[in-house]
């Protein structure tokens, strides 16, 4: 009784896609495991694979929120990067404040770069961030508030289509160069790295590589099921019918403004967890993540696997990723026309993305 | 349920020195039916957008019962018991008939409501009622987009019924009909104009005849005539504008 | 030896003949000894006559002879001349005059003062600068004898501010009254410093002092507005070049071309090319710039055509599919401009009447770049209203776009006036990168530092109005450039940004909607 085009289609596809995912997953959590064993096992996982594999983990999280946002209440948003980026720099300042004595001035409270800028105290903005559950709490509410505020202005002018997506975009970018700033007390242009630990774990130990990547695998899992109970309701009826035709469900007494805002909020709150657990594995997060070319990226992710179905976004983010890793070391100079390629053959060869592809094979 | 009344009164509307509307005035009793007709660019939709909250009036007073029109936004309008069925037919492509009805049955409407909604009994009933009603039984598990013209009509119809509106606005509903549609919609109005105001806005003269309500003419955005069918065929001011001098 | 030179000394003095010309008089003292040396130096310093400069300065680099009969000769590079008269001179037999410390320290002090009346103005002007920043009372007499012969006007503002400052220091009252007036009169932030600080020696003057310090505040605050509304201005005039093409190809046409800041790149790249390409063909090279308007036209026109033919018009009525369309190919241009050009920026050169400084009135310095940028956006403002406006293929093109049906009834190609449309619009972000190469660093990423700004102006103007895109350039520009010295530059575009926003709020149409009710549709 869903309204996704996946559920038109073929039910023999379905359970190929439902088969397929739950094998990834488990595919996925024995990663780390299989990292364990000796080298020359045939079985191996290299560490490498281990580290990009929870990196793309997190994108796929990313790309789940923007499928809720843009392939479900028809909000492009242009400046997701930005909650992601936001959710980031909240767990980067909890582990900033985790490092205490052990930065290189040694200073029990200020993070480095603020005794190298010659901070007294720290900002007020920065208390609470020693608590881990005050993080995570913000990892959420940052994002959640930003979505809030700026959906609430736009969608209640009702700013749809292009005009949104320029806005989403002109956001990031003023973000970007305000946390380019020395004086916000973010770290500017470095940004904050050199974390040491995180739940009393040391970053730098197999051990706590494996938890963040379970951590993580976790999540996406909570995530989809979270985003399919959302958009199998009434409420996802509502939201695609909100993106076919806003105006006519105005006429049927829905409050649209409150429903977008709701999905936007939400799908913010979801792209900043993915930034929460995307930091401690890379172990650095700077303004460059707000960077417009960022949130692009993940809209191709959810364009490549084809947005509007859950599962079409989150194998969009690993193919495209897997195929920017390998194609960064193999040919560095051709990646940006792949995936400028990419944008084009998806706009006009593949509306419904790597999905529409298996369903016109599954007819 | 009390009735309300449909009240207009003084409104103009302006659009960048255009007067779409100007000084009109209209009244719809409770359990009143309305035919509106005028020429082209009389101003027929555009009051329609008015009493929707689609368009603010530049001035004027409209209400409906002890409610402020010209303050509220589509969606409370709605909620408010005034449903609408478009000139050109809009459903939602991507859902199935059934869900198109689901969605516009009365229910909770915020996110939350929407998230915790679970159709009763009731309500599948009511559904299934309103599609035998319009012929689209058997096309319940269709997603709206591939229906004939007719057919999302009629669905469109079907959700004005789910939402069982106090007071109900149709624009031009036989527009682009084959005959055998155009008397299948007739009678689908018919059917609920008994419980409900109704303002059907309409060219087609012969239509308005078989409605046999009272006629208002609306020309440059102001009431021209308003009475039976006959008076106002036989007014001179409207011979005069539909036939020119 | 001494003395015997001292009493000549005071013999010439005597004489009437020579004491018409007291620089003769003292120059002889130069020949002498240290003592005669260093008074006859004095002497030439408060003087103020600039044929001393030469001798002087020969004298303390050890190239003033002196002959036997007492003749001082200034040895020059390629001969001597005469001290006195500048008269080529017989420099054979004649020995250095030697000198010691205490003649080069008044050496230094008279030739510090004597710049005054240099010959060369850049001199005058530094000398002016450096009495005007250590006032004395000494010398007043000295810029008196300087502003007697000075003519340039420039110099002449300096030395009088100098003398002012030099008469605040002065014993006598009306001296003081006098300077405080001058300095009060002009529109130097050092000239308020100097009246700060004389507060304290004249508490008598003080009203006087407070009086000027206020006048010169409410010239200072006019020169800065001026010069914030001429930043303004500039800024305005880039936003405008940079938003016309998309002006025209959002704006008119609804189509939303992310590559346009690509197509401006283009431009620039195409002046860097046409400048490579004449460099060495003398009669073309100081047309390169001119040369690269109609070149850089021609290929991010094209560029644009291929585009909209190619991809666009597949996904016309599909906004944000052609915005990740366009998206994609801006991508592919840059990246291919890098692989072919690298990765650094290219060196556009100005052409020399692009280059240096101009003072506009109120002292306001403009680079003569932006200045001729923001003529060049007016003018070019008016070319493309005016192209839209009274020619077949404006007509053709309006026609299109507000009615496409009636106009494709009517014999119009619509397919082929979108492609020319779209071709235009982006031949005119071509011709903003040749403007954009003088000010900005022709790299491949040119072009993403506009796009943001050049939508934000269109959508702030109203979609599809070019005179409200004008309006918007200049309104943000200056509204940027207002806000900067209190906000700095960064968060004052975030205040922009946000206030753009916010007026979408109440006007989502912008500031000149499109009229009617086609709008509403």
């Amino acid at each position: 009784m869903s309204a996704t085009t996946l559920d038109a289609a073929p039910s023999r596809l379905r359970l190929g896609l439902r088969a397929g995912m739950i094998g990834a997953v488990c595919l996925l959590a024995a990663f780390p495991v299989l990292n364990q064993l000796p080298e020359t096992h045939a079985l191996h996982v290299s560490d490498f694979l281990v580290s990009v594999s929870g990196k793309w983990i997190c994108y796929a999280i990313l790309a789940l929120s923007l499928d809720l946002a843009w392939g479900y209440a028809g909000i492009l948003s242009l400046g997701h990067g930005a909650f992601f980026a936001l959710g980031g720099y909240a767990m980067g300042m909890h582990l900033m404040r985790l490092i205490g004595p052990r930065g290189v001035y040694g200073h029990p409270v200020l993070p480095d770069f603020m005794v190298f800028l010659g901070y007294r105290e720290l900002p007020w903005y920065w208390l609470g961030f020693d608590s881990f559950a005050f993080a995570m709490l913000m990892v959420l509410l940052v994002p959640g508030m930003l979505a809030l505020v700026l959906g609430w202005l736009c969608f209640r002018s009702r700013i749809t289509g292009v005009y949104l997506s320029i806005i989403t975009q002109a956001m990031t970018y003023a973000l970007m160069l305000a946390f380019f700033r020395n004086d916000m007390g973010f770290g500017g242009n470095n940004g904050f790295t050199d974390f040491k630990e995180l739940l009393g774990m040391p970053l730098n130990t197999g051990a706590a590589r494996a938890t963040l990547f379970y951590a993580s695998l976790v999540s996406l899992v909570v995530c989809y099921l979270l985003c399919r109970w959302m958009t199998a309701t009434k409420y996802g009826r509502v939201l695609t019918a909100i993106r076919d035709a806003e105006s006519r469900v105005r006429f049927l007494g829905y409050d649209v403004t409150r429903h977008k805002l709701f999905a936007f909020v939400a799908s913010a709150m979801m792209a900043g967890l993915a930034g929460a657990l995307y930091v401690p594995q890379v172990g650095i997060i700077n303004p460059g993540e707000f960077s417009p070319g960022n949130s692009i990226e993940a809209v191709v992710w959810v364009a490549v696997g084809g947005r509007g179905t859950l599962v079409g976004a989150v194998l969009g983010a690993f193919s495209v990723n897997g195929l920017k890793t390998w194609l960064t070391s193999a040919a560095p100079d051709l990646w940006l026309f792949v995936l400028g390629g990419l944008f084009v053959a998806v706009t006009l060869f593949l509306p419904k993305g790597l999905i529409g592809l298996l369903q016109g094979r599954g007819k | 349920m009390k009735g309300r009344r449909l009240y207009l009164d003084g409104v103009s509307v302006v659009f960048d020195g255009f007067r779409a509307l100007n000084n009109l005035a209209l009244v719809v009793e409770p359990g009143e039916m309305r035919a509106v007709i005028g020429p082209n660019g009389a101003g027929k939709t555009t009051m329609m957008d008015v009493i929707t909250g689609k368009t603010r009036p530049t001035a004027g007073v409209a209400s409906f019962g002890d409610a402020d029109l010209t303050r509220m936004d589509e969606a409370a309008i709605a909620n408010l018991g005034i449903g609408r069925k478009f000139q050109k037919p809009t459903v939602f492509d991507a859902l199935t008939v059934f869900e198109n009805l689901e969605l516009a049955l009365k229910a909770p409407r915020g996110p939350i409501a929407c998230l915790r909604w679970i159709l009763s009994g009731e309500g599948r009933a009511r559904v299934e009622e309103v599609m035998e009603e319009t012929g689209l039984a058997d096309r319940a598990q269709d997603p709206a987009g591939i229906l004939s013209h007719g057919q999302r009509q009629w669905l469109e119809i079907g959700m004005l019924m789910m939402q069982d509106p106090e007071l109900l606005l149709v624009d031009e509903p036989v527009a682009g009909m084959t005959d055998a549609e155009t008397e299948h919609t007739a009678a689908l109005l018919a059917r609920i104009a008994g419980k409900h105001s109704v303002v059907v806005v309409e060219h087609d003269l012969e239509f308005v005849r078989a409605l046999g309500c009272r006629v208002t003419v609306l020309h440059e955005g102001s009431v021209l005539s308003e009475g039976s069918i006959d008076h106002v065929q036989n007014d001179p001011r409207v011979v005069e504008v539909y036939l020119g001098r | 030896m001494a003395r015997l030179l001292a009493i000549l000394l005071m013999l010439a003095l005597a004489l009437p003949a020579r004491a018409q010309d007291a620089f003769i008089d003292a120059l002889a003292g130069l020949g002498g000894g240290f003592g005669a040396q260093a008074e006859a130096a004095d002497r030439l310093g408060t003087l103020g006559d600039p044929r001393a400069i030469a001798p002087m300065r020969a004298l303390s680099d050890g190239r003033l002879l002196r002959r036997a009969d007492g003749t001082l000769i200034i040895r020059t590079d390629g001969g001597a001349i005469e001290a006195a008269t500048g008269a080529p001179a017989d420099a054979t037999g004649a020995e250095t005059v030697r000198i010691n410390n205490r003649v080069r320290v008044a050496l230094r002090g008279a030739l510090g003062k004597l710049q005054l009346v240099s010959p060369d103005a850049g001199e005058r002007l530094a000398a002016a600068e450096a009495v005007f920043r250590s006032p004395s009372a000494e010398n007043v007499p000295l810029l008196d004898a300087a502003l007697a012969r000075e003519t340039q006007p420039r110099i002449r503002e300096r030395m009088e501010l100098a003398l002012a400052a030099s008469r605040l220091v002065a014993t006598d009252a009306a001296q003081k009254r006098a300077g405080i007036a001058t300095l009060g009169a002009s529109s130097s932030p050092e000239a308020r410093a100097i009246l700060l600080e004389a507060r304290a020696q004249n508490a008598d003057l003080l009203a006087e002092i407070e009086a000027a310090v206020a006048a010169i505040d409410r010239r200072l605050a006019v020169r800065r507005a001026a010069e914030t509304f001429f930043q303004g201005l500039s800024l305005g005039s880039v936003l405008l070049l940079a938003a016309l093409g998309l002006a025209v190809t959002f704006g008119v046409m609804g189509v939303i071309n992310m590559a346009h800041g690509e197509f401006v790149m283009l431009g620039a790249y195409t002046t860097f090319l046409v400048q490579q390409a004449l460099r060495d063909i003398p009669g073309l090279a100081p047309f390169a710039l001119p040369l690269s308007i109609p070149a850089a036209f021609l290929v991010a026109g094209l560029g644009g055509l291929l585009m909209e033919r190619g991809l666009i018009r597949h996904l016309y009525g599909r906004p944000l599919e052609t915005l990740l369309l366009t998206f994609g190919v801006g991508m592919m241009i840059q990246q291919a401009v890098r692989l072919a050009f690298g990765a650094q920026n290219r060196e556009v050169t100005s052409p020399p009447w692009m280059q240096g400084t101009l003072l506009l009135p109120f002292d306001i310095p403009v680079t003569a770049n932006r200045l001729w940028i923001l003529l060049f956006s007016l003018a070019f403002f008016v070319l493309i209203v005016a192209a839209i406006r009274f020619t077949r293929f404006g007509l053709e093109m309006r026609a299109v776009t507000q009615r496409r049906p009636i106009a494709a009834a009517m014999g119009i190609r619509t397919g082929r006036v979108d492609a020319l449309t779209f071709a235009f619009g982006s031949g005119i972000a071509g011709i903003a990168g040749v403007a954009l190469s003088q000010i900005d660093n022709v790299s491949p990423n040119l072009g993403t530092g506009y796009i943001i700004d050049s939508f934000l102006v269109v959508v702030f103007g109203g979609v599809g109005s070019l005179a409200g895109t004008l309006i918007a350039s200049f309104g943000l520009g200056l509204i940027n450039k207002v806000l900067e010295p209190w906000a700095g530059a960064v968060l004052a575009k975030v205040f922009v940004l946000v206030a753009v926003m916010v007026f979408i709020q109440r006007r989502p149409r912008g500031l000149f909607p499109q009229k009617g009710r086609a709008a509403e549709a």
